[in-house]
Formats: C-alpha cells, sequence, structure tokens
C-alpha cells in the first residue's frame, strides 16, 4: 500500500467534497426559499413577489450550475480513486446514490431548466408546482446522500460474504431508516435553510443600507427572518440528536469532539474551550460545564461515556478478534467449496471485528504476522486527529448560535417593531453571510476527518479503499482540479455580485402600493429614493 | 426478507444487464444531441446570435439529459460494483479528462451569455464544443477497448490492479480500433445533434446542421462497416471455458477465460442478434437520407433508431462479458460474476420498475411544453429568459 497515493485520494477528496459543498447547502435552501416566494404571488397575484422570485432565482441558477457540475465528480471519484471501497461495499453503498439519480436528481435537473424558460409558456399554478418539484428534488437528493453517507458512519443492515470478499445488503430497510442518516439528513438541511436565509437577509440588508429595491429587500427579509430563525432552531435540535447518534454508534469520534482522554465518572461534563495536546494525551486549559456532555451524548446522569485511551484498548482487543476472522476467512478462501463447518462459525462469530483487523494492512499484507507493536500502532491509529475535529465543532456550534440569534433579532424587527431595523443590524447582516458556508464546512470536518481512520466506521480502513493508482495520476488531477475549481469559483463569486449590484431587470417597487401604504415608516434614508 | 427471491437471481441479473443498456441508451439519445450540437457550435452558427439560438435550444433540457449520464454511472455502481470500480479507475486519466468536460459544460452554458464581451463569449463557445466533442469521442474510445480487452487483473481479495504507468493507461487506450470506435460515436453524435437542430431552428442554422449532419452520417456508415469487418478479421473475443453459473457469487476469479476467436460468433450462437447491426445500419441511413432532404423530425427519429441499433449490437455481440481482461483473462468481468447480491438487485429493480417510467412521463411532458422552434428573435426580446 502506497501511503503517498492514500494521503492524496484523501486529500482529493476532501478538496472536491468541501468544495462541491459550497454550493449545495445554497441550492438546497434557495430552492425552498424561491418556492415560497412564487406561492405568495400565486396566492396574490401580487408583481412584486414575481420580481422576487425572478430576482433570487437568477442567484438561484448560477449556483445551481456550479452544483451540478461539482456533484458530478463526487459521483465518480468513488470509481476512479476509491475503487476497493466501491468494490467492497458497492452493494449496499451504491443503491441511495443511484436512487437519488433516479428519484431525486432528474426531477430537480428536468424541472430546473422549465423553471427559467417555462415562465411564458406555463399557468402561474403549473409553473408553481414546477417550483416546488425543484425544491423537493433538491432535498431528496440530499436525503439519498445522507443515507448512504449516514451508513458509512453507521453501517446497518449489511454482512460480509466470504465467497465474494465484501459486504452485501441484508436489509434495505435498516439502510434507509438508519438514525444517523435520518439526524443527519434533517441537520444538513435545516442548515441548508439557514445558510440561504442568511444570505437573502445579508443581500437584503445591503440594498437597505444603499436605499435601493427596498420593497423586494423588505419582504425578502420577512420570509429569510421567518424561515431561517425557525431552520436555525431545528438545527441547533438536530445537530443535538446527531451528538446522541454519535454516542450511541461512534463513541471515539465523539471522544475527539470533546477531547476526552479518560473516561470521566458520569455526568462526564462539557469542555467549553481548551487546546488538545494529542501527544501528552491531555486538554490544557479546559474549562468545563458540568454535566453537559453526559446530556448531549448520553440523555443521562448515570451513564458513562467512554475516554479516548479506554476505546483505544477496546480497538486493540477487537483487532486481535478480527485476527480469528481474518485467519478464517483465508481458509474459507482457499477451498471454497469445502471448507468445514467449525470454520465457518469461527468466522462468523468474529466478522463483526473483521475491518479492525484490516486495519494492520498498513504496515503488512498478511495481518496474521503482525507483532505486538504493529497492533498497539493499528490501535492507535484509530484515534483521529483531535484538534481540528474539537476546534471544528466548537466553531460551528458557536456560529449556530450566532444564527438563531441573528434570524431571531430580524424577526422580533420585522414582526413588532415594522422593520425599523438599525443600520448597525443591517451592516451585520451583510458581514454575516460567508458564516453559513464556514459552519457548513466545519460540520463535514467533524463528521467526515472524525471518522478517520475509517471510510466505512469498523468495517473498511480508509488506508485500503484506494484505488491502485500511481501518485503522478492523482498529483496531475489534483493540480487539474485545484486550477479549475479556483478559475470558477472567481468567475461564480463575480457573476453573483454583478447580478447582486444589477439587481431585479423590470423594478416594480414604484407602483407596489405595499410602499405607498408604508411609506410613513420608512427611515428617512429609503424615503430618499 | 424473502420477497427478492420472486425473481432469480440469473433473471435479475439479465434484467439489470437490459436496464443498464436501456441507461445507456438513453443517455446517448438525450444527451447525446446535446453534445453534438454542441460539437457542431462554430460550424452551425456563425453570428453571436446564431450561436445563442443553438444554446438555447439544449438551455432548458441538457440538465435533465446529462441525468442519463449520472444515473448510469449510478446503475453501474450499484448493480454492477466490479464494473464501476475496475472501469473508472483503471481508464483514469480519460475518465478525468470527460470529468473535465462535465465540469465546465454546465458553467458554460450558464455562465456564456451573461457578459456582452465577445473574447468572454467565444472562450465559453471553444468550452462548450469541448465540453460536446470529447466525450462523444472518449466515450466510443472506451467502448472499443471493451471489445479488445483492457490490461487488468485481480488479486485474490478482488483488488483491482491495471498495468501500465500514468500516460501508459491514458495513451495505451489509443490503439487503432478504438479510435475507429470513437469517430464512429463522435460522428454518431454529431448527426444527432444535427437532427436536433433541424427540429429546433430555421433557415441558415438548420441548413447548415443538414450538411454537417449527413457528412457525419456517413462517416457513421463507413466506420461501422469498417468496424464489423475489422471485428471479423482482426479482433480476438473472450469467450468462457466452462459456461459460469448464472447464479453463483459475483467473484470473476472462480471461472475461467480463454482469449482468441471471433466475437462474431456470436451471431452463429444467438443469430437473432443481427438484428441490432441491421437497425444500427437502416437509421443511419434513413438519418443521412432525412437529414439531405427530410421533414424536421424525421432526421431525429432515424438517427435515434440508429443509435439504438449500434449500442445494442456492441452489448449483444459481447453478451455476457462486460470488461474482459486481455493480460489476465480469467479476471474477467461478466453478467454472471460481476454483480451486486440478489437482494441489491431486486430493491433496485422495485425502484427503477416505478421511477423510470415516471421519468420518461414527465420528460416527455417537460419536452411537450417546450415544443417549437427556437428563434432569433426569441433570444433577442430582453423579456426572454434564455441564455
Amino acid at each position: 500500500m502506497d501511503i503517498g497515493v492514500v494521503e492524496l485520494s484523501r486529500l482529493q477528496f476532501a478538496m472536491t467534497a468541501l468544495y462541491h459543498f459550497l454550493f449545495v447547502p445554497l441550492t438546497l435552501g434557495l430552492s425552498v426559499l424561491i418556492a415560497i416566494m412564487e406561492t405568495v404571488y400565486v396566492m396574490t397575484g401580487r408583481p412584486i413577489w414575481r420580481q422576487m422570485t425572478k430576482f433570487w432565482g437568477t442567484l438561484f441558477g448560477i449556483n445551481f450550475a456550479m452544483g451540478v457540475a461539482t456533484g458530478v465528480v463526487m459521483e465518480f471519484q468513488f470509481g476512479m480513486n476509491w475503487s476497493y471501497y466501491s468494490h467492497y461495499v458497492g452493494d449496499i453503498f451504491g443503491a441511495p446514490l443511484a436512487l437519488e439519480g433516479l428519484m431525486a436528481f432528474f426531477l430537480e435537473a428536468t424541472f430546473v431548466g422549465l423553471w427559467f424558460f417555462g415562465w411564458d409558456r406555463l399557468s402561474k399554478q403549473a409553473h408553481l408546482v414546477v417550483a416546488w418539484l425543484v425544491a423537493i428534488g433538491s432535498n431528496f437528493s440530499a436525503l439519498w446522500i445522507l443515507i448512504a453517507n449516514g451508513w458509512m458512519q453507521h453501517p446497518v443492515g449489511a454482512e460480509f460474504n466470504p465467497l465474494t470478499m465484501r459486504m452485501e445488503l441484508t436489509s434495505f430497510y435498516e439502510v434507509m431508516f438508519n438514525t444517523v442518516a435520518q439526524a443527519k439528513f434533517v441537520h444538513t438541511v435545516s442548515a441548508g435553510y439557514v445558510t440561504a436565509s442568511i444570505f437573502v437577509l445579508g443581500v437584503s440588508s445591503w440594498y437597505l443600507l444603499q436605499g435601493r429595491h427596498l420593497a423586494l429587500a423588505r419582504r425578502s427579509i420577512t420570509v429569510a427572518s421567518s424561515f431561517g430563525l425557525a431552520a436555525a432552531l431545528s438545527v441547533v435540535v438536530l445537530g443535538d440528536e446527531s451528538g446522541y447518534d454519535t454516542g450511541l454508534n461512534q463513541k471515539m469520534k465523539l471522544a475527539a469532539i470533546e477531547a476526552m482522554w479518560e473516561t470521566e465518572p458520569a455526568p462526564a461534563p462539557f469542555t467549553m474551550i481548551g487546546i488538545p495536546d494529542q501527544q501528552a494525551r491531555e486538554t490544557k486549559w479546559a474549562i468545563h460545564i458540568p454535566y453537559a456532555m453526559g446530556l448531549i451524548g448520553t440523555r443521562s446522569l448515570t451513564e458513562e461515556i467512554p475516554g479516548i485511551n479506554q476505546l483505544e484498548q477496546e480497538a486493540a482487543e477487537r483487532i486481535r478478534s478480527g485476527l480469528v476472522a481474518y485467519d478464517a476467512l483465508m481458509t474459507i478462501q482457499q477451498d471454497r467449496e469445502a471448507t468445514d463447518a467449525g470454520v465457518v462459525a469461527t468466522f462468523e462469530q468474529h466478522s463483526d471485528d473483521l475491518g479492525y483487523a484490516l486495519l494492520l494492512r498498513r504496515y503488512l499484507d498478511d495481518p496474521r504476522e503482525a507483532s505486538e507493536e504493529q497492533i498497539a500502532q493499528a490501535a492507535e491509529d484509530t484515534i483521529p486527529h483531535v484538534w481540528p475535529i474539537f476546534w471544528a465543532f466548537r466553531i460551528m456550534v458557536g456560529l449556530g448560535m450566532l444564527f438563531i440569534a441573528t434570524t431571531g433579532y430580524f424577526f422580533v424587527t420585522t414582526s413588532f417593531r415594522g422593520g425599523r431595523y438599525p443600520k448597525w443590524a443591517l451592516r451585520f447582516a451583510v458581514l454575516l453571510i460567508p458564516a453559513p458556508w464556514i459552519a457548513a464546512e466545519m460540520g463535514w470536518i467533524v463528521a467526515e476527518y472524525g471518522r478517520q481512520p475509517w471510510t466505512v466506521d469498523g468495517v473498511l480502513p480508509t488506508a485500503l479503499s484506494v484505488s491502485a493508482l500511481s501518485v503522478t495520476e492523482l498529483l496531475l488531477t489534483l493540480a487539474a482540479f485545484a486550477t479549475f475549481y479556483t478559475v470558477l469559483f472567481v468567475i461564480e463569486i463575480k457573476l453573483l455580485l454583478k447580478y447582486i449590484r444589477k439587481g431585479p431587470v423590470d423594478d416594480v417597487q414604484l407602483t407596489d402600493d405595499w410602499d405607498a401604504k408604508h411609506r410613513a415608516r420608512l427611515s428617512p434614508a429609503e424615503v430618499r429614493q | 426478507m424473502i420477497l427478492h427471491e420472486f425473481l432469480s437471481f440469473e433473471v435479475l441479473r439479465l434484467i439489470w444487464w437490459l436496464i443498464l443498456g436501456v441507461l445507456l441508451i438513453g443517455f446517448a439519445l438525450t444527451d447525446g444531441f446535446d453534445m453534438g450540437a454542441a460539437a457542431l457550435l462554430p460550424f452551425v452558427a456563425k453570428t453571436d446570435t446564431e450561436r445563442r439560438v443553438v444554446i438555447n435550444t439544449m438551455g432548458p433540457v441538457w440538465e435533465g439529459n446529462q441525468v442519463w449520464f449520472i444515473l448510469g454511472g449510478g446503475a453501474i455502481f450499484a448493480a454492477f460494483p466490479p464494473l464501476y470500480a475496475i472501469s473508472f479507475s483503471g481508464f483514469y486519466l480519460a475518465m478525468f479528462v470527460i470529468l473535465s468536460a462535465l465540469i465546465f459544460r454546465p458553467v458554460a452554458f450558464k455562465f456564456r451569455s451573461k457578459r456582452e464581451d465577445p473574447k468572454w463569449r467565444s472562450r465559453w463557445d471553444n468550452v462548450l464544443v469541448f465540453s460536446g466533442a470529447t466525450p462523444a469521442l472518449l466515450f466510443g474510445v472506451a467502448v472499443g477497448n471493451v471489445m479488445l480487452g483492457v490490461p487488468f487483473h485481480l488479486t485474490p481479495d478482488l483488488h483491482a490492479i491495471y498495468e501500465g504507468g500514468a500516460f501508459g493507461k491514458l495513451f495505451g487506450l489509443l490503439r487503432p480500433f478504438a479510435i475507429l470506435c470513437g469517430v464512429v460515436s463522435l460522428a454518431m453524435l454529431v448527426m444527432h445533434g444535427a437532427g436536433w437542430l433541424v427540429l429546433k431552428t430555421e433557415g441558415a442554422i438548420a441548413a447548415r446542421a443538414r450538411l454537417y449532419g449527413s457528412r457525419a452520417a456517413l462517416v457513421v456508415l463507413a466506420g461501422y462497416a469498417l468496424a464489423g469487418i475489422w471485428l471479423a478479421v482482426g479482433i480476438d473475443s473472450f469467450a468462457y471455458v466452462t459456461p459460469p453459473a448464472p447464479d453463483g457469487p459475483s467473484n470473476p476469479l472462480a471461472w475461467q477465460v480463454v482469449h482468441g476467436g471471433s466475437w462474431l460468433a456470436a451471431y452463429g450462437e444467438r443469430p437473432w442478434i443481427v438484428i441490432a447491426p441491421l437497425l444500427g445500419f437502416i437509421g443511419t441511413a434513413m438519418a443521412w437520407r432525412a437529414l439531405r432532404s427530410g421533414g424536421e423530425l424525421s432526421p431525429l427519429g432515424w438517427s435515434k433508431l440508429g443509435i439504438f441499433g449500434m449500442i445494442s449490437s456492441v452489448g449483444l455481440t459481447i453478451f455476457p462479458f462486460l470488461l474482459p481482461s486481455n493480460t489476465h483473462p480469467d479476471s474477467s468481468l461478466s453478467v454472471w460474476t460481476a454483480t451486486s447480491s440478489h437482494q441489491t438487485l431486486f430493491v433496485m429493480l422495485v425502484a427503477t420498475a416505478i421511477f423510470l417510467p415516471m421519468i420518461m412521463a414527465y420528460t416527455a411532458w417537460v419536452y411537450k411544453v417546450l415544443w417549437g422552434k427556437v428563434t432569433e428573435d426569441q433570444v433577442t426580446d430582453p423579456d426572454s429568459h434564455s441564455y
């Protein structure tokens, strides 16, 4: 196993996934926000809502194109860079991916074209249905992708088949209704709604500060703040649900998030901040909140949460058990037809730990020849890098709280204070625009970097999952991706800014009676234009 | 769950082989015309407005069309994981070139007309031509390589090892027969794209499309015939020493394969498959005629038939093989040795049986709504929503 290939494959996947994930949350949320705006348009018949729908739709389109472009890369990377992974778990993992195409992406992609080109060809109602189909399609896409990802975090409904040397599906129902997948889905989709809401809120605030497109901006803030507040609250609640599931299923990830080296007596405290030191296995300058971790991780005050050191010991045990399974598997492999029942029984008894034995493949071809040091090393490998996960988690949670506060503030001001937003609040909302993306990327790091050294938790180590490629091929494609993506990113941002500056094409604000009625309440800056 | 035992493993494998064909043909018939028309862009459209007309014929539909490709990939992943794993990692750099085309195509469509600058526009036009022509060519090259066999082997724990260095693997694909297949594939999609433009445009653009499309159809006829002769005289086929168990575990290494003999032997064993190449020739010839002097819908219709025939002929000729290995024939992948488990195939079949007809129905509806020519007046109307 060439470690260079493993590291480069991981880097490439992380880069392309994080990049794809810049466009996904906005697509998820904006498709719904636009459908809501168009619904108001169809119900009230007021042109301003049509203008809003079209304006945000233009920005949606620019973003959507990038989402599609980078999404295609994701699907094909599994086969290109992770071919042993694809062979090993394709029987289970391929299904939700194909279903995403079949049920969701086809819907979204077929109707997104009609949505843009169909304004004059469809009745208002039919066009609205198309808008909702696009929104439903993009949200269903997320569902299937997260079912696939959820299975990697918590592999259920599958077992190893020694004859085909791969995992095979035993229950599609379990894969689909995997609790981890469901919690991740709602968490991620809500995060997308927050992203779009903060984006709409920020851009609209900028218009208000500039005194332009007031009617559009004010109504957009109304929609974005109320929708955004509901979404921001659900992100936190469902993030907590995700934390609980992690506590049940990925104890090492939870311990890393918490930088909890030793098992604490229940209920464990939550470390607010601190500096995790992986070498010394301690967290310096830690500030604790008593009981909180116990509540998040176990929903009780009496259950213990195991620390990293204890989990490492358990991993060593599982490696030894996995070696028994591996030995039996090799016997089965040698004589496929006439293996005696005892060997098969031994294999089945230990097959849950087979993945742990595969951790040793990083060091030697036949894990059965591993020395005690190598076993200890492989057990230590099960500890992810703590500090990035620890900090990514805290940044994500902190930003989440900030989104609740911001959308809450705008919601209250819109509903009860007649929309008299002070300048500082508008400026803050503009500055906040990039924050949801930071939070989303941090979330990805916690979930995926925190899963290492596994591609499929406890089943298949990352180091074993790669394709038999050369470093040259990987460096070449890595450089090309980096170049393409940088160029496209610059173009995308420029175009978005151009269209935001330009504003809606047909400005209907002066003909709209809403302004006339509410003009008295507008600030002097707004009335000026 | 015992529901899946309604259909035997053997039948399911066969059905999935057919579905794979449906998806790949669906991709060629829908996104194929987008790629062909994009490749034709500078030839059929001279002015900026003409180019916008061509781009807007595809504007509302290419996104949906491209999903056939994505779904094809997803279906190979779900139903034939070994094929997915070995072909995409084996054709690594070639796949990367195709991916680059697919990365740039959406943005080229979306971004091209968003600025007035002619330099900006011509740059994106070039990107569109690349994004249409390159995949069309490379898919054909890939098919040619599949028929020739590719150099890979499987280790006992089914790691796929593809022989050759980074560039050896890429340029090794460019064997003469494979290049011929690439040319046929490119010409086929150009013909198809021309058929689309005849239907969706008028005047000078449509006339040029007829001209270039009919030339492409002649290339297809000649190239396809040549490939057939080449197969008969110069290319070795693959065969099982003893037929594999159609319901056995998906492990290619359990069966022995020999390299030698002729692919055309398949026409002796299953004479009815001759219908596929016949349809390929008839459809293409009729498309040529219709492009020269036919109605507006007939060129696209006939070229669909031709493409259907040609792609089917490849699948039927090499059946049951999917991806043979010319260095280690025993590692060759076939319908009987490289699928997902019985249960996965069943679950996926149920989903496909429900959703594929729905997809076809709503796609048809969208095309109906968008029916009609794209004109210069439409794209220059400031109130329009065109690219």
